[in-house]
């Protein structure tokens, strides 16, 4: 019998096998190179086969704006994994008890910053931005609040809506934007995580939106004042930043600090005496990937800040950024490994980040060499920035946000001013010639208007952060009850937990023993034996 | 009846559970808890700052076995959960007053 299914199952095998000889050889109508699929006649023409010149420029023009399209587009998709990213780093760095608080945070900062971007921060950073050509020129921009010649505020695309900014490339740069302004509204979770009242963050999420990320970001991106210091001042480009070490990484950073400054230390963190306490995450597994999730996403954040698919320096953008991340977190490791005498995976992750964040202003403007160069400093910074605010400045930021995006964000800037080497960048800010800095016979111009940078960040994001903090702590309330906090606020403030007990709790039992579930009484009663 | 209560290594358990099967014993309640004792904590290195770890990982059994078996049992439970250096555990040994197997009723020495 067996022997006999053989023999069939080898026979169909043959003859299937002999078809597909056959239709192989048969040279029917596929294309299968894509050699005949292209030509003149795929160009859009009156008569097929015979466009004029005007249709063959038109088409040529759409196939151009269409790939800057797809890859603005495609880009914030990939960028907007970056949120996972946060959210595993974060809720693997902190405790157990606190896993659905954290992880909770994470999504809803997105709710909440889309919600606000689309209100009025998108208007306010870039109403006044003109018109972006490699999106097919989006004319309706160009609202500007402008003092003394100095721009401060964009006024125009509030909802979406005003100012004739229902336009397919305004929404391609909204959505781009969007989950730029999103990584800054995520870091400071990080270092309020494990002891902040969630109402609050909500509530400082909508104030990120809105006006802390938008108005700096549209002094340097949105042709606001800092991006003018440049063809007024003579500061070189004024600040450069081409995708967001400052606007996005040292706000999101200087905003951290403000927050874990007004909240204060986890319970236990210090001693009596001011030693610090070591509270290891509960996860680091999950926090590592989360690092390789942002790795990942960072390709396309900075490379994508081209806005431009047939910009090829975009190949240099990417592999900068990769150079700069490996470098860090090696760095990292090396550094922990010999202080401390283990490669602290927890650092590891912080080092790659924060090589990651420094390159994200200069990326477009170094060469590979400098990037790697960028990418040690920023390993070493990190381990030591972790070291002194845990140790000497006593605050207390469970993931290390304020030495990875603060830091590290701050020296991505001034690393514009010292290794841009001036093939890039031509005409940026309305300035002649490419941005070039410090060690390139640049001068000390370009590095003056990126300290300026780095000055207003802690101005703008931290201190006028922190007086937010402050003012919501007197009104709202900024943390959870010292029970909470100790209990575990996944309870208290969420509603449930993200790892429930095993073990069935009564109620339970109980509720599903009134279901039927569970039968209370066994079906034979007996009585013991021997007993 | 006795109830053997040995606390051991995590990594013995599978051992101590093959050898007590091959000794006919297959009933046994296992649990993952933490303790200190001889074996002190150690140091390690959390971002920076220093931390111990007192509290290490063991593995409790608990077995209710014959009393005439329980000189067995032990010997059994040392034999293969020893490696000679601290950290090996301990054997604590309770009177049993009585069991009973729920399915069935039945109490003594029939229940375990």
């Amino acid at each position: 019998m067996t022997r006999k299914r053989t023999k069939v199952l080898i026979l169909s095998l043959l003859v299937i096998m002999g078809l597909m000889a056959i239709f192989t050889t048969a040279a029917w109508a596929g294309d299968p190179t894509g050699a005949n699929s292209v030509g003149i006649n795929s160009v859009t023409a009156a008569k097929a086969g015979a466009p004029t010149l005007e249709e063959v420029a038109t088409d040529l023009g759409k196939t151009k704006i269409g790939l800057n399209f797809v890859w603005v587009i495609l880009c914030g998709c990939l960028i907007f994994f970056f949120q996972a990213g946060f959210a595993l780093v974060e809720t693997g760095f902190t405790q157990a008890k606190n896993a659905m608080h954290t992880m909770a945070m994470n999504l809803m900062v997105f709710l909440v910053g889309t919600i606000g971007f689309f209100v009025a921060g998108f208007a306010f950073m870039f109403g006044g931005v003109g018109s972006v050509a490699s999106l097919g020129g989006t004319a309706p921009l160009n609202g500007l609040l402008t003092i003394g010649g100095w721009n401060l505020l964009g006024l125009k695309g509030f909802f979406l809506t005003s100012g004739g900014s229902y336009d397919a490339g305004v929404f391609a740069l909204f959505f781009f934007q969007m989950v730029f302004m999103d990584t800054t509204v995520t870091i400071p979770t990080g270092s309020m995580a494990e002891r902040v009242k969630f109402s609050a963050v909500v509530i400082a999420s909508f104030f990120i939106a809105i006006v802390a990320y938008p108005f700096f970001g549209n002094w340097v991106w949105g042709g606001g004042w800092l991006a003018q210091l440049g063809g007024k001042l003579g500061l070189g480009h004024g600040v450069v930043d081409f995708a967001g070490s400052g606007v996005v990484h040292a706000m999101g950073g200087a905003l951290a600090l403000a927050g874990a400054i007004a909240l204060g230390p986890r319970i236990g963190k210090f001693k009596k005496d001011g030693t610090p306490v070591a509270i290891p995450g509960h996860d680091i597994p999950i926090a590592i990937l989360g690092t390789i999730i942002l790795f990942f996403g960072w390709f396309v954040f900075n490379a994508g800040s081209t806005l431009n698919g047939s910009d090829l320096r975009l190949a240099v953008v990417a592999t900068n950024t990769m150079v700069a991340g490996a470098f860090g977190g090696f760095t990292s490791m090396i550094y922990m490994w010999a202080r401390y005498g283990k490669p602290d995976p927890s650092m590891m992750c912080n080092g790659a980040l924060a090589g990651l964040v420094a390159i994200t202003a200069p990326c477009a403007f170094v060469t590979g060499l400098s990037s790697a160069i960028i990418g040690v400093v920023a390993g070493i910074l990190v381990c030591a920035a972790v070291y002194v605010i845990e140790h000497k400045l006593k605050i207390d930021d469970p993931v290390g946000a304020v030495a990875v995006h603060f830091v590290n964000g701050s020296w991505g800037l001034i690393a514009v001013g010292l290794f841009a080497d001036g093939t890039y960048g031509e005409g940026l800010n309305g300035v002649a010639g490419g941005v070039t800095g410090l060690f390139y016979g640049g001068g000390l111009t370009q590095l003056y208007a990126q300290l300026i940078a780095v000055g207003v960040i802690l101005l703008w994001g931290a201190g006028v952060g922190y007086v937010f903090y402050k003012v919501l702590d007197l009104t709202v309330g900024l943390r959870v009850s010292a029970q909470d906090e100790i209990n575990g606020l996944d309870i208290p403030e969420m509603g449930v937990k993200a790892y429930p007990d095993f073990v069935l709790t009564a109620s339970h039992t109980l509720a599903a023993a009134k279901a039927g579930a569970v039968a209370i009484t066994p079906a034979v009663q007996m009585e013991p034996k021997g007993v | 009846m006795k109830k053997i209560e040995a606390v051991i290594r995590p990594s013995k358990l599978d051992e101590i559970k093959d050898a007590l099967g091959i000794f006919g014993i297959h009933g046994m309640t296992v649990t993952e808890v933490i303790g200190c004792g001889l074996q002190k904590g150690k140091k390690e290195v959390y971002r920076g700052t220093e931390y111990t770890i007192d509290l290490l990982p063991k593995v409790k059994i608990e077995i209710v076995v014959r009393d005439k078996w329980v000189d067995e049992v032990i010997r059994i439970i040392i034999n293969t959960a020893r490696t000679g250096e601290i950290g090996d555990g301990k054997i604590f040994i309770y009177p049993i007053e009585n069991a009973v197997r729920i399915r069935t009723g039945e109490g003594g020495e029939e229940a375990i």
